[in-house]
Formats: C-alpha cells, structure tokens, sequence
C-alpha cells in the first residue's frame, strides 16, 4: 500500500475531453438505434405538412390569406411546426434517457465511478442531444426546401434556430429529469407543457387571433418566442429588435437550465 | 464503500486515497481505481465486448489496447465466448464476473468490491472467489465488504468488523478468532419448549461463554467435545449436536451481539 500512495496522482484531462468520453458512450448507443430513429425524423414532419400544411391549409387559404401575411397555409404553418418538432426532440431525448441513465441502463451511476464528473456526464449527455436535435431538425429543413416553402434566404439560419429551441427545452429538462424518482412524473412536461404550447403558441394560427388576455400569456412561453424567430427567418419578415428577444429569451432559458444541472447532477450522482 | 470510490463526500475525519483528497482529486483517483458496486451497472442494451468499450473510453483508453485488455479480461472471467452477446440474457454470476472485468480495463492500483458474491448461488460465488484470490496473487489490492464470513475467510488478509459505522476490531481472521472467541464450538438444539430449561442447566457448567439464539444454543469451549460429555451428565438431551471450530461468524456475533441474519 505504501509504495502505491508514494505516487503523485495525474492530473486528469480538461473538462471538454472527459465530456466527449461521456458523449461517445451516447454515440455508441445510438449505432444501435438509428435506423428506427431516422424513420420518425422523415416520416414525422411529412404527417404534419401533410395534414395541417396542405389538408388543413386547403380550407384555410380558401378565405384569404391576409392573416397568415399573404402567404399560403402551408408556408405559414411549416417554419412552426419545425420549432414544434425541435421542442418534441429536446423533450423526448432529456426526459426517458435520462431518467433511464439514473437507473435502468444505469449509463450515468457507471459512468460516475470513472474519471468523469457528473458535470461531464452531464454536458456529454448535452453534446449528444444537442447533436439529435440538429438531426431532426435539420430533415426538417430540407424537406421544406424541397416542398418549396421556404422564402427568404435568411433560412439558412433555421438549422442553428431550431436547434436552439430544442436546446432552450433539453437542458432544463435534463436538469430537472435527473433529480425524479418516480417514472410516472415524466409525462407531466409533455402532458402540461408540450402540447398546451404546442396548441397556444401561434403555431397553427396567428396569436393575433387569441383572446386579448391570453396573449401575454403566449409571449412568455418559449415556444412563441421559437415559433416567431423561425417563421421570421422562414419567411424574411425579420426585426432585429424582436429577433434579438427570441434569441435572449431562448438562450437564457438554456443558461439557466446548465446552471440548475450544474447542482442537480452533482447531488443526485454524489450521494 | 461510496467515500472510498469518491463518489461521496467524507461525511467527518479525514480520508487520504492514493495521496489525494477524494472531493478535490476525486477524478484523478478514480482513474486508478476499480469499482465493482453491490448492484450491476452494466449497460444491459449493449454486447459485453462494448460494455469494456465504453468503460474503457471513460478511462480514455485507445481502442486498440481497449480491445487487447478486453481479450484478455473476458478470457481471464471465462467470459470469451459470450463476447457478441447482449449483456441482458446473462446469469447473475456472469454478469458479476463481467463487471469485475469491466472494472480491470484501468488496471488499477485498487479494487473496491462490495458485497461482490451477494445473491449469487454457491457455484457462482466460487468462480468469483476464484478470480478475486488470483487477483490477489498477482499483487492487486482489493478493499472488499461482505456479510458472508466465509467469503471474508477466503480472501482476507487484514478484516474490520464494522458495527453501525464504528470499527469494533481489526487484524487478521485468525487472529480475530484468537482474540474474540474460543478454538471450539458447541453447537446444541433443543426442542423449543425445552430450551429454556436446558439453558438452566447448562449454565451451571460455567462455560467460557453461551450464547442463546431463537433456534439454537451456542457454547464456547476449548475442547468442545469435553464440553458435550459434562452437558451429557446433566441429563439435558439435544436434539441435534454439532461440535465445530471458531468462525468469523462467531466473532463477528461475540463483537455486535448479534447474529448474521442475511
């Protein structure tokens, strides 16, 4: 024993490192995985163009579309269901995995006996979803340029837009997710969170068209600030002004979810 | 057994591991340590070839010698031929066995295993046992808990006997067993009604020391089959009689007063 404690210890790798240890097991996981994964990120935004976009939207641009800014339902709807499609991808992917890496597949409790600290874990886990957001999203993207929906050349920011919806809704609920003990509490975000937001956040129709009292409401969810900055780029309708709010709400928003996880894993992983 | 794998804070006093303070270089230590926790953490989804994988690259390893130790390790656990195989299907000794291995990929300076053979059936159990004991001769240091005073026997060369988290003896098991019990033990059982009286009698016998539990009676003697003629002579009839040597077991029960239930 005394030789062994006689070394000095090695100093361990920077933080960035010992996070893309954490990410490779998420990649290796995923190897396994993709090809049904690959199926829902195709098939999920057609079903949605499909039905609301064009079947919908057939009803809708029958009455004028000066409400929608003079554009057909379609092109209206299709910049939101992409900030839609980014909050579902940061909520599936930072609710079950993480929750499931707590105990079932216990990926974090074998992780937290190697050099990797629950920050790193944490933020490997972050790197990974951040990387499946982008994914979805960025199918999203190409399938509306393929439909010819997109009008404005500032749509080459969606991609880096959509992703930072996700991540706005990901990294609290990584944060929170983490901390849960019973497995029943995981649907609350989507039950209570992802689908009144989904149908209140302009994304279907203009808030414009909300009663007057709920409209503040809508302002201060996320969702309308990711709806909004996707359809501004979507469609060159773009303010400065309003842009930089979506971009600070949702940035914040991440900001304080990678604070919250920066205690909450710690605590739950170091017992 | 936390505290020692840095993944607690000490709760009081003083903990050095390897030369470092666990909450300020609990990476650096952990890197050489190997963990075996009470309850598998395997990735169950994955093969055991990819769980050493993914182990291994926590520690930062290269693939390549990933794969080298992993050959070796999976040979050395017997393990070899389920290599491609999802880790979910496995035995609960095999998946034991495999996360010995898992925890070697660092070959570290230290191996922390608690309770490593609990809720294993005794064939399993001796396989690990096995693997622990050769661990040892190759010079690894291992820091193991168990409730199974056999299990303490085989691979212990210094033990402490905890009791609600204060140390209640220390040394080596044989001098342990010098210390806190006799060379032999009288084991009698007595029909349940009858047992009180017996223990009446036999008290008057004085012996080193007696202990009553719910089925049985325990005597402590030096020559235990002396004893079982002098409790003869008294008239008390056993139902059963078993004459043996000191254990752990009996230490164990002499320092905490209690008797070792699991």
């Amino acid at each position: 024993m005394a030789d062994v404690t006689a070394d000095s210890l090695a100093r361990p790798p920077g933080s960035v490192a010992l996070s893309v240890r954490a990410l490779r097991c998420w990649l290796l996981q995923y190897r396994r995985t993709w090809r049904a994964s690959v199926w829902t990120s195709v098939l999920g935004p057609l079903f949605y163009l499909g039905a609301m976009g064009y079947g919908l939207g057939s009803l809708v641009d029958r009455n004028g579309t000066a409400a929608l800014g003079g554009v057909p339902y379609v092109v209206f709807v299709a910049p939101a269901v992409l900030g839609v499609q980014a909050m579902n991808s940061g909520l599936s992917n930072s609710l079950y995995p993480v929750f499931a890496a707590t105990r079932w597949n216990a990926i974090y409790i074998a992780a937290r006996a190697t050099p990797l600290r629950p920050a790193d874990i944490y933020r490997g886990h972050l790197m990974f979803i951040t990387m499946r957001i982008a994914m979805n999203s960025a199918c999203f993207v190409v399938i509306m340029a393929a439909f010819g929906l997109i009008r404005s050349a500032w749509a080459v920011l969606l991609l880096p837009a959509a992703v930072l919806v996700g991540l706005a809704f990901a990294v609290p609920t990584a944060a929170w997710a983490v901390t849960l003990k019973r497995e029943t509490n995981l649907n609350y975000p989507i039950r209570f969170g992802a689908v009144p937001l989904m149908l209140f956040s302009g994304t279907f129709f203009p808030i414009s068209r909300l009663p007057d009292w709920i409209r503040p409401l809508a302002y201060a969810t996320p969702l309308w600030h990711g709806v909004a900055l996707c359809r501004a780029l979507s469609l060159g309708t773009l303010n400065a002004g309003s842009v930089a709010i979506h971009v600070g709400y949702l940035v914040a928003l991440t900001a304080a979810g990678l604070w919250a996880g920066s205690r909450t894993y710690p605590k739950r992983l170091y017992v | 057994m936390r505290m020692l794998g840095c993944v607690s804070p000490p709760t009081s006093g003083d903990l050095t591991i390897l030369g470092g303070d666990p909450v300020r270089d609990g990476a650096a230590i952990r890197a050489r340590l190997g963990v075996v926790p009470q309850e598998d953490t395997l990735d169950n989804e994955l093969t055991v070839r990819e769980n050493l994988l993914v182990y291994g690259r926590y520690f930062g390893l290269p693939r390549r010698l990933i794969n080298q130790r992993t050959d070796a390790l999976l040979d050395f656990v017997q393990l070899s031929e389920r290599a491609g195989d999802q880790v979910d299907p496995l035995s609960g000794g095999m998946k034991r066995r495999l996360t010995i291995a898992r925890s070697l990929i660092n070959e570290p300076d230290i191996l922390i295993l608690d309770e490593p053979t609990t809720g294993l059936d005794p064939q399993a159990r001796h396989v690990v046992w096995d693997r622990l004991f050769r661990l040892k001769q190759r010079g690894v240091t291992l820091i193991l808990t168990t409730h199974y005073m056999d299990e303490a026997e085989q691979l212990c060369d210094r033990l402490v006997v905890m009791d609600h988290g204060k140390i209640a003896a220390e040394g080596t098991p044989r001098e342990l067993i010098a210390a806190y019990s006799t060379p032999e033990v009288l084991e009698l059982r007595f029909a349940p009604e009858q047992q009180d009286a017996a223990v009446e009698k036999i008290k008057d016998l004085s012996p080193e020391r007696i202990e009553v539990t719910a089925d049985r009676v325990l005597l402590y003697a030096a020559d235990s089959e002396e004893f079982l003629a002098r409790v003869r002579q008294t008239g008390v009839t056993p139902l059963t009689e078993l004459s043996r040597r000191s254990t752990l077991e009996d230490v164990f029960l002499q320092l905490t007063g209690r008797t070792l239930i699991e």
